[in-house]
Protein backbone atom coordinates (compact mmCIF):
# COMPACT_ATOMS: atom_id res chain seq x y z
CA UNK A 1 0.00 0.00 0.00
CA UNK A 2 1.23 3.48 -0.79
CA UNK A 3 2.25 5.77 2.03
CA UNK A 4 -0.40 8.46 2.61
CA UNK A 5 0.67 12.08 2.03
CA UNK A 6 -1.37 13.28 4.97
CA UNK A 7 -2.23 11.04 7.88
CA UNK A 8 -4.53 12.10 10.71
CA UNK A 9 -4.89 9.87 13.74
CA UNK A 10 -7.36 10.21 16.58
CA UNK A 11 -7.56 13.99 16.45
CA UNK A 12 -9.59 15.70 19.18
CA UNK A 13 -10.50 19.31 19.74
CA UNK A 14 -13.11 20.72 22.10
CA UNK A 15 -14.39 24.25 22.54
CA UNK A 16 -15.88 24.24 26.03
CA UNK A 17 -18.48 21.49 26.00
CA UNK A 18 -18.54 21.26 22.21
CA UNK A 19 -16.61 18.37 20.69
CA UNK A 20 -15.67 20.04 17.41
CA UNK A 21 -13.34 17.24 16.43
CA UNK A 22 -14.03 13.91 18.04
CA UNK A 23 -11.46 11.19 17.45
CA UNK A 24 -11.03 11.89 13.75
CA UNK A 25 -8.75 9.68 11.71
CA UNK A 26 -8.38 10.00 7.98
CA UNK A 27 -5.69 10.04 5.35
CA UNK A 28 -4.97 11.54 1.98
CA UNK A 29 -3.24 9.30 -0.54
CA UNK A 30 -1.15 10.38 -3.53
CA UNK A 31 -3.18 11.35 -6.56
CA UNK A 32 -6.58 11.32 -4.89
CA UNK A 33 -9.29 13.78 -4.10
CA UNK A 34 -10.64 13.04 -0.68
CA UNK A 35 -13.83 14.95 -0.04
CA UNK A 36 -14.94 15.89 3.42
CA UNK A 37 -18.67 16.46 3.67
CA UNK A 38 -21.10 17.00 6.47
CA UNK A 39 -23.83 19.34 7.64
CA UNK A 40 -23.09 22.89 8.79
CA UNK A 41 -21.31 22.91 12.12
CA UNK A 42 -20.01 19.38 11.70
CA UNK A 43 -16.44 20.59 12.28
CA UNK A 44 -15.09 20.52 8.74
CA UNK A 45 -13.43 23.92 8.87
CA UNK A 46 -12.17 23.27 12.40
CA UNK A 47 -10.45 20.16 11.06
CA UNK A 48 -8.90 22.11 8.17
CA UNK A 49 -7.69 24.74 10.65
CA UNK A 50 -5.96 22.07 12.72
CA UNK A 51 -4.30 20.53 9.70
CA UNK A 52 -3.06 23.87 8.40
CA UNK A 53 -1.92 25.02 11.83
CA UNK A 54 -4.38 27.80 12.73
CA UNK A 55 -5.75 25.75 15.65
CA UNK A 56 -3.86 23.40 17.89
CA UNK A 57 -5.60 20.05 18.47
CA UNK A 58 -6.13 18.86 22.06
CA UNK A 59 -4.72 15.46 21.20
CA UNK A 60 -3.98 13.18 18.28
CA UNK A 61 -1.39 13.39 15.54
CA UNK A 62 -1.15 14.91 12.09
CA UNK A 63 1.62 13.61 9.87
CA UNK A 64 2.41 15.23 6.55
CA UNK A 65 4.91 13.53 4.23
CA UNK A 66 5.84 11.34 7.18
CA UNK A 67 6.62 14.28 9.46
CA UNK A 68 4.75 15.05 12.67
CA UNK A 69 3.19 18.51 12.42
CA UNK A 70 2.95 19.10 16.17
CA UNK A 71 4.65 22.36 17.14
CA UNK A 72 4.84 23.68 13.57
CA UNK A 73 2.96 26.90 12.89
CA UNK A 74 0.99 27.72 9.77
CA UNK A 75 3.96 29.28 7.97
CA UNK A 76 6.19 26.28 8.67
CA UNK A 77 3.54 23.87 7.38
CA UNK A 78 3.07 25.97 4.26
CA UNK A 79 6.81 25.87 3.64
CA UNK A 80 6.69 22.06 3.81
CA UNK A 81 4.09 22.12 1.04
CA UNK A 82 0.69 22.28 2.65
CA UNK A 83 -1.28 24.70 0.48
CA UNK A 84 -4.70 25.84 1.61
CA UNK A 85 -7.57 27.97 0.48
CA UNK A 86 -9.87 29.62 2.98
CA UNK A 87 -13.60 29.23 3.41
CA UNK A 88 -13.82 33.01 3.54
CA UNK A 89 -11.30 34.37 1.04
CA UNK A 90 -8.15 35.53 2.75
CA UNK A 91 -6.08 37.73 0.50
CA UNK A 92 -3.92 40.84 0.65
CA UNK A 93 -6.86 43.02 -0.36
CA UNK A 94 -4.98 46.10 -1.55
CA UNK A 95 -2.60 44.12 -3.73
CA UNK A 96 -3.50 43.13 -7.27
CA UNK A 97 -4.20 39.50 -8.08
CA UNK A 98 -0.73 39.30 -9.61
CA UNK A 99 0.97 40.64 -6.49
CA UNK A 100 -0.91 38.17 -4.33
CA UNK A 101 0.49 35.32 -6.40
CA UNK A 102 3.94 36.94 -6.55
CA UNK A 103 3.99 36.83 -2.77
CA UNK A 104 3.57 33.07 -2.94
CA UNK A 105 6.31 32.82 -5.59
CA UNK A 106 8.80 34.72 -3.44
CA UNK A 107 7.78 32.66 -0.42
CA UNK A 108 8.49 29.46 -2.33
CA UNK A 109 11.86 30.82 -3.43
CA UNK A 110 12.60 31.75 0.18
CA UNK A 111 13.65 35.24 -0.87
CA UNK A 112 11.48 37.47 1.30
CA UNK A 113 14.43 39.08 3.03
CA UNK A 114 15.72 40.93 -0.01
CA UNK A 115 15.43 44.63 0.55
CA UNK A 116 16.27 46.55 -2.58
CA UNK A 117 15.40 44.99 -5.90
CA UNK A 118 12.00 46.17 -7.13
CA UNK A 119 9.55 43.29 -7.49
CA UNK A 120 7.38 44.67 -10.26
CA UNK A 121 10.18 44.52 -12.83
CA UNK A 122 11.49 41.18 -11.56
CA UNK A 123 10.63 38.52 -14.12
CA UNK A 124 11.58 35.69 -11.76
CA UNK A 125 8.49 36.72 -9.78
CA UNK A 126 6.07 38.12 -12.34
CA UNK A 127 6.38 35.36 -14.94
CA UNK A 128 5.64 32.36 -12.71
CA UNK A 129 2.87 34.34 -11.02
CA UNK A 130 1.28 35.23 -14.34
CA UNK A 131 1.54 31.60 -15.45
CA UNK A 132 -0.45 30.52 -12.38
CA UNK A 133 -3.12 33.14 -13.03
CA UNK A 134 -3.37 31.85 -16.58
CA UNK A 135 -3.85 28.30 -15.32
CA UNK A 136 -6.84 29.29 -13.21
CA UNK A 137 -8.17 31.59 -15.92
CA UNK A 138 -7.55 34.85 -14.12
CA UNK A 139 -4.78 36.33 -16.29
CA UNK A 140 -7.13 38.99 -17.65
CA UNK A 141 -7.69 40.28 -14.12
CA UNK A 142 -4.03 40.23 -13.05
CA UNK A 143 -3.82 43.94 -12.25
CA UNK A 144 -7.13 44.25 -10.43
CA UNK A 145 -6.92 44.68 -6.65
CA UNK A 146 -8.04 41.59 -4.75
CA UNK A 147 -10.69 43.69 -3.01
CA UNK A 148 -12.28 44.47 -6.38
CA UNK A 149 -12.44 40.90 -7.66
CA UNK A 150 -15.74 39.06 -7.66
CA UNK A 151 -16.34 36.40 -5.07
CA UNK A 152 -15.68 33.58 -7.52
CA UNK A 153 -12.54 35.24 -8.84
CA UNK A 154 -11.15 35.44 -5.32
CA UNK A 155 -11.63 31.69 -4.93
CA UNK A 156 -9.74 31.18 -8.18
CA UNK A 157 -7.00 33.49 -6.93
CA UNK A 158 -6.65 31.49 -3.72
CA UNK A 159 -6.14 28.37 -5.81
CA UNK A 160 -3.56 30.14 -8.00
CA UNK A 161 -1.67 31.06 -4.82
CA UNK A 162 -1.72 27.45 -3.60
CA UNK A 163 -0.44 26.36 -7.02
CA UNK A 164 2.36 28.91 -6.97
CA UNK A 165 3.55 27.51 -3.65
CA UNK A 166 4.29 24.21 -5.36
CA UNK A 167 2.15 22.54 -2.71
CA UNK A 168 2.56 18.81 -2.05
CA UNK A 169 -1.04 18.61 -0.84
CA UNK A 170 -3.99 20.96 -1.13
CA UNK A 171 -6.56 21.76 1.51
CA UNK A 172 -9.46 23.47 -0.19
CA UNK A 173 -12.25 24.76 2.04
CA UNK A 174 -15.41 25.19 -0.04
CA UNK A 175 -13.73 26.46 -3.20
CA UNK A 176 -17.04 26.46 -5.09
CA UNK A 177 -18.97 28.49 -2.52
CA UNK A 178 -20.61 31.48 -4.11
CA UNK A 179 -19.70 30.48 -7.67
CA UNK A 180 -22.25 30.36 -10.43
CA UNK A 181 -22.99 27.03 -12.17
CA UNK A 182 -20.57 27.87 -15.01
CA UNK A 183 -17.78 28.68 -12.56
CA UNK A 184 -18.40 25.51 -10.57
CA UNK A 185 -18.28 23.41 -13.69
CA UNK A 186 -15.00 24.98 -14.82
CA UNK A 187 -13.46 24.61 -11.39
CA UNK A 188 -14.60 20.98 -11.15
CA UNK A 189 -12.82 20.25 -14.40
CA UNK A 190 -9.72 22.06 -13.18
CA UNK A 191 -9.56 20.21 -9.85
CA UNK A 192 -10.06 16.93 -11.68
CA UNK A 193 -6.73 17.44 -13.42
CA UNK A 194 -5.02 18.96 -10.40
CA UNK A 195 -5.15 15.77 -8.33
CA UNK A 196 -2.27 14.34 -10.38
CA UNK A 197 -0.08 17.22 -9.27
CA UNK A 198 -0.87 16.86 -5.60
CA UNK A 199 -3.71 15.21 -3.68
CA UNK A 200 -6.60 17.36 -2.53
CA UNK A 201 -8.53 17.30 0.71
CA UNK A 202 -11.72 18.98 -0.39
CA UNK A 203 -14.40 20.42 1.86
CA UNK A 204 -17.39 21.13 -0.33
CA UNK A 205 -21.15 21.52 -0.13
CA UNK A 206 -21.74 21.24 -3.87
CA UNK A 207 -22.69 17.53 -4.03
CA UNK A 208 -22.56 17.36 -7.82
CA UNK A 209 -18.94 18.46 -7.67
CA UNK A 210 -18.15 16.09 -4.80
CA UNK A 211 -19.68 13.06 -6.51
CA UNK A 212 -17.97 13.94 -9.78
CA UNK A 213 -14.54 14.46 -8.27
CA UNK A 214 -14.03 12.43 -5.14
CA UNK A 215 -12.06 9.21 -5.10
CA UNK A 216 -13.11 8.81 -1.50
CA UNK A 217 -15.52 10.66 0.75
CA UNK A 218 -15.49 11.03 4.51
CA UNK A 219 -18.68 12.14 6.22
CA UNK A 220 -18.29 14.27 9.32
CA UNK A 221 -21.23 14.67 11.72
CA UNK A 222 -20.89 16.34 15.15
CA UNK A 223 -17.12 16.16 14.90
CA UNK A 224 -17.02 12.40 14.16
CA UNK A 225 -16.25 10.63 10.92
CA UNK A 226 -19.30 8.39 10.55
CA UNK A 227 -18.23 6.86 7.26
CA UNK A 228 -15.36 6.82 4.76
CA UNK A 229 -15.60 5.19 1.38
CA UNK A 230 -16.00 5.52 -2.36
CA UNK A 231 -18.80 7.57 -3.86
CA UNK A 232 -21.01 4.49 -4.25
CA UNK A 233 -20.33 3.26 -0.74
CA UNK A 234 -21.24 6.62 0.72
CA UNK A 235 -24.35 7.04 -1.40
CA UNK A 236 -25.61 3.67 -0.20
CA UNK A 237 -24.58 3.93 3.41
CA UNK A 238 -27.79 3.93 5.46
CA UNK A 239 -26.30 5.90 8.33
CA UNK A 240 -25.04 8.59 5.99
CA UNK A 241 -28.40 8.78 4.27
CA UNK A 242 -30.13 9.24 7.58
CA UNK A 243 -27.64 11.71 9.04
CA UNK A 244 -26.85 13.85 6.11
CA UNK A 245 -27.84 13.09 2.56
CA UNK A 246 -31.43 12.51 3.55
CA UNK A 247 -33.92 12.30 0.71
CA UNK A 248 -31.70 14.32 -1.60
CA UNK A 249 -29.45 11.37 -2.46
CA UNK B 1 4.88 60.67 -14.44
CA UNK B 2 2.15 60.00 -11.93
CA UNK B 3 0.50 62.79 -10.01
CA UNK B 4 2.07 61.53 -6.82
CA UNK B 5 5.57 61.74 -8.31
CA UNK B 6 4.96 65.33 -9.33
CA UNK B 7 3.66 66.23 -5.88
CA UNK B 8 6.70 64.54 -4.32
CA UNK B 9 9.14 66.47 -6.49
CA UNK B 10 7.38 69.75 -5.71
CA UNK B 11 7.50 69.04 -1.99
CA UNK B 12 11.20 68.18 -2.19
CA UNK B 13 11.95 71.37 -4.15
CA UNK B 14 9.87 73.51 -1.81
CA UNK B 15 11.73 72.23 1.22
CA UNK B 16 15.01 73.03 -0.52
CA UNK B 17 13.94 76.42 -1.87
CA UNK B 18 12.79 77.95 1.43
CA UNK B 19 16.15 77.88 3.23
CA UNK B 20 18.03 78.84 0.05
CA UNK B 21 15.79 81.87 -0.28
CA UNK B 22 16.00 82.62 3.42
CA UNK B 23 19.77 82.44 3.24
CA UNK B 24 19.84 84.86 0.31
CA UNK B 25 17.64 87.27 2.26
CA UNK B 26 19.67 86.86 5.44
CA UNK B 27 16.89 85.25 7.47
CA UNK B 28 18.61 82.38 9.32
CA UNK B 29 15.51 81.70 11.41
CA UNK B 30 13.70 80.20 8.44
CA UNK B 31 16.69 77.99 7.71
CA UNK B 32 16.41 76.56 11.21
CA UNK B 33 12.71 76.08 10.69
CA UNK B 34 13.33 74.15 7.48
CA UNK B 35 16.03 72.08 9.17
CA UNK B 36 13.54 71.20 11.89
CA UNK B 37 11.08 70.11 9.21
CA UNK B 38 13.70 67.96 7.50
CA UNK B 39 14.70 66.24 10.75
CA UNK B 40 11.14 65.63 11.95
CA UNK B 41 10.29 64.32 8.49
CA UNK B 42 13.28 61.96 8.70
CA UNK B 43 12.11 60.65 12.07
CA UNK B 44 8.65 60.12 10.64
CA UNK B 45 10.05 58.37 7.54
CA UNK B 46 11.51 55.89 10.01
CA UNK B 47 8.20 55.42 11.80
CA UNK B 48 6.43 55.22 8.45
CA UNK B 49 8.28 51.96 7.72
CA UNK B 50 6.72 50.31 10.78
CA UNK B 51 3.41 52.19 10.85
CA UNK B 52 2.72 52.97 7.22
CA UNK B 53 4.03 49.83 5.54
CA UNK B 54 3.71 47.32 8.37
CA UNK B 55 0.66 48.69 10.17
CA UNK B 56 2.60 48.60 13.45
CA UNK B 57 1.37 51.56 15.47
CA UNK B 58 4.43 52.11 17.62
CA UNK B 59 3.70 54.63 20.33
CA UNK B 60 7.28 54.37 21.51
CA UNK B 61 9.40 55.72 18.68
CA UNK B 62 10.46 58.66 20.85
CA UNK B 63 12.69 56.09 22.55
CA UNK B 64 14.74 55.77 19.38
CA UNK B 65 14.59 59.48 18.58
CA UNK B 66 15.91 60.21 22.07
CA UNK B 67 18.50 57.43 22.03
CA UNK B 68 19.89 58.86 18.79
CA UNK B 69 19.95 62.27 20.45
CA UNK B 70 21.76 60.96 23.50
CA UNK B 71 24.25 59.09 21.33
CA UNK B 72 25.17 62.45 19.78
CA UNK B 73 25.13 64.29 23.11
CA UNK B 74 27.16 61.75 25.06
CA UNK B 75 29.81 61.22 22.37
CA UNK B 76 30.16 64.97 21.87
CA UNK B 77 30.46 65.63 25.62
CA UNK B 78 33.23 63.07 25.99
CA UNK B 79 35.04 64.47 22.99
CA UNK B 80 34.74 68.02 24.38
CA UNK B 81 35.93 67.05 27.87
CA UNK B 82 38.61 64.69 26.61
CA UNK B 83 37.39 62.00 29.01
CA UNK B 84 37.12 58.50 27.52
CA UNK B 85 33.66 56.86 27.43
CA UNK B 86 34.79 53.58 28.96
CA UNK B 87 37.72 51.20 28.55
CA UNK B 88 39.74 53.97 26.97
CA UNK B 89 37.31 54.53 24.06
CA UNK B 90 37.24 58.27 23.35
CA UNK B 91 34.19 60.35 22.49
CA UNK B 92 33.90 61.87 19.05
CA UNK B 93 32.66 65.04 17.42
CA UNK B 94 32.49 63.45 13.96
CA UNK B 95 28.93 63.24 12.70
CA UNK B 96 29.37 60.15 10.51
CA UNK B 97 30.69 58.16 13.48
CA UNK B 98 27.95 59.54 15.75
CA UNK B 99 25.31 58.60 13.20
CA UNK B 100 26.70 55.09 12.93
CA UNK B 101 26.64 54.70 16.70
CA UNK B 102 23.09 56.10 16.91
CA UNK B 103 21.84 53.75 14.20
CA UNK B 104 23.54 50.66 15.64
CA UNK B 105 22.41 51.39 19.19
CA UNK B 106 18.81 51.94 18.07
CA UNK B 107 18.83 48.75 16.00
CA UNK B 108 20.21 46.71 18.91
CA UNK B 109 17.68 48.11 21.36
CA UNK B 110 14.78 47.84 18.92
CA UNK B 111 15.33 44.11 18.43
CA UNK B 112 14.48 43.01 21.99
CA UNK B 113 11.76 45.68 22.35
CA UNK B 114 10.25 44.55 19.05
CA UNK B 115 10.63 40.86 19.87
CA UNK B 116 8.56 41.32 23.03
CA UNK B 117 6.09 43.92 21.70
CA UNK B 118 5.34 42.02 18.50
CA UNK B 119 3.90 39.14 20.52
CA UNK B 120 0.93 41.45 20.94
CA UNK B 121 -1.22 43.31 18.43
CA UNK B 122 -3.57 46.28 18.32
CA UNK B 123 -4.01 48.31 21.47
CA UNK B 124 -1.65 46.05 23.43
CA UNK B 125 1.13 46.69 20.95
CA UNK B 126 0.56 50.44 21.27
CA UNK B 127 0.68 50.22 25.06
CA UNK B 128 3.72 47.97 25.30
CA UNK B 129 5.79 50.14 22.97
CA UNK B 130 4.72 53.14 25.04
CA UNK B 131 5.78 51.32 28.21
CA UNK B 132 9.24 50.57 26.86
CA UNK B 133 9.72 54.17 25.77
CA UNK B 134 8.65 55.46 29.17
CA UNK B 135 11.12 53.10 30.85
CA UNK B 136 13.93 54.64 28.82
CA UNK B 137 12.56 58.12 29.51
CA UNK B 138 12.64 57.62 33.27
CA UNK B 139 16.05 56.03 33.02
CA UNK B 140 17.36 59.19 31.32
CA UNK B 141 15.64 61.43 33.86
CA UNK B 142 17.24 59.62 36.77
CA UNK B 143 20.75 59.25 35.36
CA UNK B 144 22.72 62.25 36.66
CA UNK B 145 25.93 61.49 34.75
CA UNK B 146 24.40 62.91 31.55
CA UNK B 147 22.34 65.72 32.96
CA UNK B 148 19.33 63.77 34.18
CA UNK B 149 16.24 65.90 33.99
CA UNK B 150 18.19 68.97 32.90
CA UNK B 151 19.48 67.39 29.74
CA UNK B 152 22.85 67.65 28.13
CA UNK B 153 24.30 70.52 26.12
CA UNK B 154 26.46 70.11 23.07
CA UNK B 155 28.79 73.09 23.25
CA UNK B 156 29.94 73.11 19.66
CA UNK B 157 27.96 71.50 16.88
CA UNK B 158 29.60 68.25 15.79
CA UNK B 159 31.73 68.15 12.66
CA UNK B 160 31.19 66.78 9.22
CA UNK B 161 34.24 66.29 6.94
CA UNK B 162 34.58 69.21 4.55
CA UNK B 163 31.52 71.12 5.79
CA UNK B 164 31.26 73.99 8.23
CA UNK B 165 28.34 72.66 10.23
CA UNK B 166 27.99 75.81 12.32
CA UNK B 167 26.61 77.59 9.26
CA UNK B 168 22.82 77.10 9.31
CA UNK B 169 22.51 76.52 5.57
CA UNK B 170 25.30 73.94 5.51
CA UNK B 171 23.70 72.07 8.36
CA UNK B 172 20.34 72.21 6.62
CA UNK B 173 21.87 70.72 3.49
CA UNK B 174 23.34 67.85 5.49
CA UNK B 175 19.95 67.10 7.04
CA UNK B 176 18.22 67.46 3.69
CA UNK B 177 20.63 65.03 2.05
CA UNK B 178 20.10 62.49 4.83
CA UNK B 179 16.33 62.89 4.48
CA UNK B 180 16.51 62.30 0.73
CA UNK B 181 18.68 59.21 1.27
CA UNK B 182 16.15 57.88 3.80
CA UNK B 183 13.32 58.50 1.36
CA UNK B 184 15.30 56.57 -1.24
CA UNK B 185 15.69 53.72 1.23
CA UNK B 186 11.97 53.78 2.01
CA UNK B 187 11.14 53.71 -1.69
CA UNK B 188 13.42 50.75 -2.35
CA UNK B 189 12.17 48.91 0.70
CA UNK B 190 8.54 49.42 -0.24
CA UNK B 191 9.05 48.03 -3.74
CA UNK B 192 11.20 45.08 -2.69
CA UNK B 193 10.30 41.51 -1.78
CA UNK B 194 10.67 42.40 1.86
CA UNK B 195 8.34 45.35 1.34
CA UNK B 196 5.77 43.10 -0.32
CA UNK B 197 5.85 40.74 2.64
CA UNK B 198 5.66 43.63 5.11
CA UNK B 199 2.68 45.23 3.41
CA UNK B 200 0.98 41.85 3.17
CA UNK B 201 1.52 41.44 6.92
CA UNK B 202 -0.44 44.66 7.41
CA UNK B 203 -3.23 43.72 5.01
CA UNK B 204 -3.66 40.10 6.05
CA UNK B 205 -1.18 38.33 8.31
CA UNK B 206 -3.00 35.00 7.95
CA UNK B 207 -2.50 35.12 4.21
CA UNK B 208 1.20 35.77 4.69
CA UNK B 209 1.52 32.80 7.04
CA UNK B 210 -0.46 30.62 4.65
CA UNK B 211 2.13 31.15 1.92
CA UNK B 212 4.86 30.21 4.38
CA UNK B 213 6.27 33.57 5.46
CA UNK B 214 6.27 34.10 9.23
CA UNK B 215 4.78 37.55 9.87
CA UNK B 216 6.70 37.99 13.13
CA UNK B 217 10.12 37.85 11.44
CA UNK B 218 9.13 40.36 8.79
CA UNK B 219 7.67 42.76 11.36
CA UNK B 220 10.65 42.49 13.65
CA UNK B 221 13.12 43.45 10.92
CA UNK B 222 10.86 46.31 9.86
CA UNK B 223 10.59 47.54 13.45
CA UNK B 224 14.38 47.55 13.82
CA UNK B 225 15.01 49.34 10.50
CA UNK B 226 12.30 51.82 11.40
CA UNK B 227 13.96 52.49 14.78
CA UNK B 228 17.35 52.98 13.14
CA UNK B 229 16.08 55.70 10.80
CA UNK B 230 14.28 57.48 13.63
CA UNK B 231 17.44 57.22 15.75
CA UNK B 232 19.47 58.89 13.04
CA UNK B 233 16.97 61.74 13.04
CA UNK B 234 17.42 62.03 16.80
CA UNK B 235 21.17 62.48 16.41
CA UNK B 236 20.59 65.26 13.87
CA UNK B 237 17.97 66.89 16.12
CA UNK B 238 20.40 67.01 19.05
CA UNK B 239 22.96 68.72 16.85
CA UNK B 240 20.39 71.19 15.54
CA UNK B 241 19.43 72.31 19.04
CA UNK B 242 22.91 71.68 20.46
CA UNK B 243 20.99 70.16 23.31
CA UNK B 244 19.45 66.84 24.23
CA UNK B 245 17.03 66.23 27.08
CA UNK B 246 14.62 63.52 28.24
CA UNK B 247 11.81 65.39 26.47
CA UNK B 248 13.07 63.86 23.22
CA UNK B 249 12.21 60.48 24.79
CA UNK B 250 8.80 61.40 26.14
CA UNK B 251 5.51 60.06 24.88
CA UNK B 252 4.61 63.51 23.53
CA UNK B 253 7.34 63.03 20.98
CA UNK B 254 6.01 59.57 20.03
CA UNK B 255 2.58 61.08 19.56
CA UNK B 256 3.99 63.94 17.50
CA UNK B 257 5.60 61.48 15.09
CA UNK B 258 2.33 59.61 14.66
CA UNK B 259 0.51 62.92 14.10
CA UNK B 260 3.04 63.87 11.40
CA UNK B 261 2.33 60.66 9.54
CA UNK B 262 -1.45 60.94 9.84
CA UNK B 263 -1.34 64.57 8.65
CA UNK B 264 0.86 63.73 5.69
CA UNK B 265 -0.64 60.38 4.68
CA UNK B 266 0.47 57.08 6.14
CA UNK B 267 2.43 54.66 4.02
CA UNK B 268 3.05 57.39 1.42
CA UNK B 269 6.63 58.09 0.41
CA UNK B 270 6.37 61.84 1.01
CA UNK B 271 3.67 61.62 3.68
CA UNK B 272 6.14 62.36 6.48
CA UNK B 273 7.57 65.32 4.57
CA UNK B 274 4.16 66.85 3.93
CA UNK B 275 3.16 66.11 7.53
CA UNK B 276 6.28 67.69 9.01
CA UNK B 277 5.85 70.79 6.83
CA UNK B 278 2.26 71.20 7.88
CA UNK B 279 3.01 70.53 11.53
CA UNK B 280 5.93 72.95 11.84
CA UNK B 281 4.00 75.55 9.86
CA UNK B 282 0.99 75.28 12.15
CA UNK B 283 3.25 75.39 15.18
CA UNK B 284 5.01 78.49 13.87
CA UNK B 285 2.03 80.37 12.46
CA UNK B 286 -0.46 79.65 15.24
CA UNK B 287 2.19 79.45 17.96
CA UNK B 288 2.90 83.14 17.32
CA UNK B 289 -0.75 84.02 17.86
CA UNK B 290 -1.72 81.81 20.76
CA UNK B 291 -0.09 79.58 23.32
CA UNK B 292 -2.91 77.14 22.73
CA UNK B 293 -1.96 76.39 19.14
CA UNK B 294 -2.22 72.68 19.83
CA UNK B 295 -5.97 73.11 20.18
CA UNK B 296 -6.07 74.14 16.53
CA UNK B 297 -3.69 71.33 15.60
CA UNK B 298 -6.23 69.02 17.23
CA UNK B 299 -9.00 70.47 15.10
CA UNK B 300 -6.97 70.02 11.93
CA UNK B 301 -6.11 66.45 12.90
CA UNK B 302 -9.76 65.76 13.55
CA UNK B 303 -10.61 67.10 10.11
CA UNK B 304 -7.96 64.93 8.48
CA UNK B 305 -9.07 61.78 10.28
CA UNK B 306 -12.76 62.39 9.53
CA UNK B 307 -12.64 63.78 6.01
CA UNK B 308 -9.22 63.12 4.50
CA UNK B 309 -8.02 59.71 5.64
CA UNK B 310 -5.19 59.76 3.15
CA UNK B 311 -3.77 62.93 4.74
CA UNK B 312 -2.30 65.80 2.79
CA UNK B 313 -0.84 63.47 0.18
CA UNK B 314 -4.18 61.76 -0.26
CA UNK B 315 -5.70 65.16 -1.02
CA UNK B 316 -2.93 66.20 -3.40
CA UNK B 317 -2.17 62.94 -5.15
CA UNK B 318 -5.20 60.68 -4.77
CA UNK B 319 -5.37 57.11 -3.51
CA UNK B 320 -2.44 54.77 -3.01
CA UNK B 321 -1.74 52.63 -6.04
CA UNK B 322 -0.14 49.23 -5.71
CA UNK B 323 1.17 47.53 -8.83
Amino acid sequence: MVEPVLEIRDLRKTFGALKATDSVSLDLRPGEIHALIGPNGAGKSTLIHQISGSFRPDSGTIRFLGQDMAGLDMAARARLGLGRSFQISSLAQEFSALRNVMLAVQARQGTSFRFFRPVMSDKSLTEPAMAMLERVGLAGRAYVAAAELSHGERRQLEIAIALALGSRAFLFDEPMAGMGPEGSKALTKFLDGLRHEAPILLVEHDMDAVFALADRISVLVYGRVIATGTVDQIRNDPEVRRAYLGEAA
Amino acid sequence: MSRETIVNILLALLLLAVPLGASAMGEPFYITLATRIAILALAAVGLNIALGLGGLVSFGHAAFFGLGGYAAGILATHAFDGVPLFAGIPGTASMPIIWLVAVVVCGLIALPIGAISLRTTGVYFIMITLAFAQMIYYFAVSWPAYGGEDGLSIYVRNEFPGVNTTQPLSYFLICYAVLMAALGLFWLLRGSRFGAALQAARQNATRLAAVGITPFNVRLIAFAVSAMVTGLAGALFADLNKFVSPSMLSWHMSGELIVLIILGGKGRLFGPVAGAMLYVLIEYALGGITERWQFFLGLILLGVVLFARGGLLGLLAGKVRHG
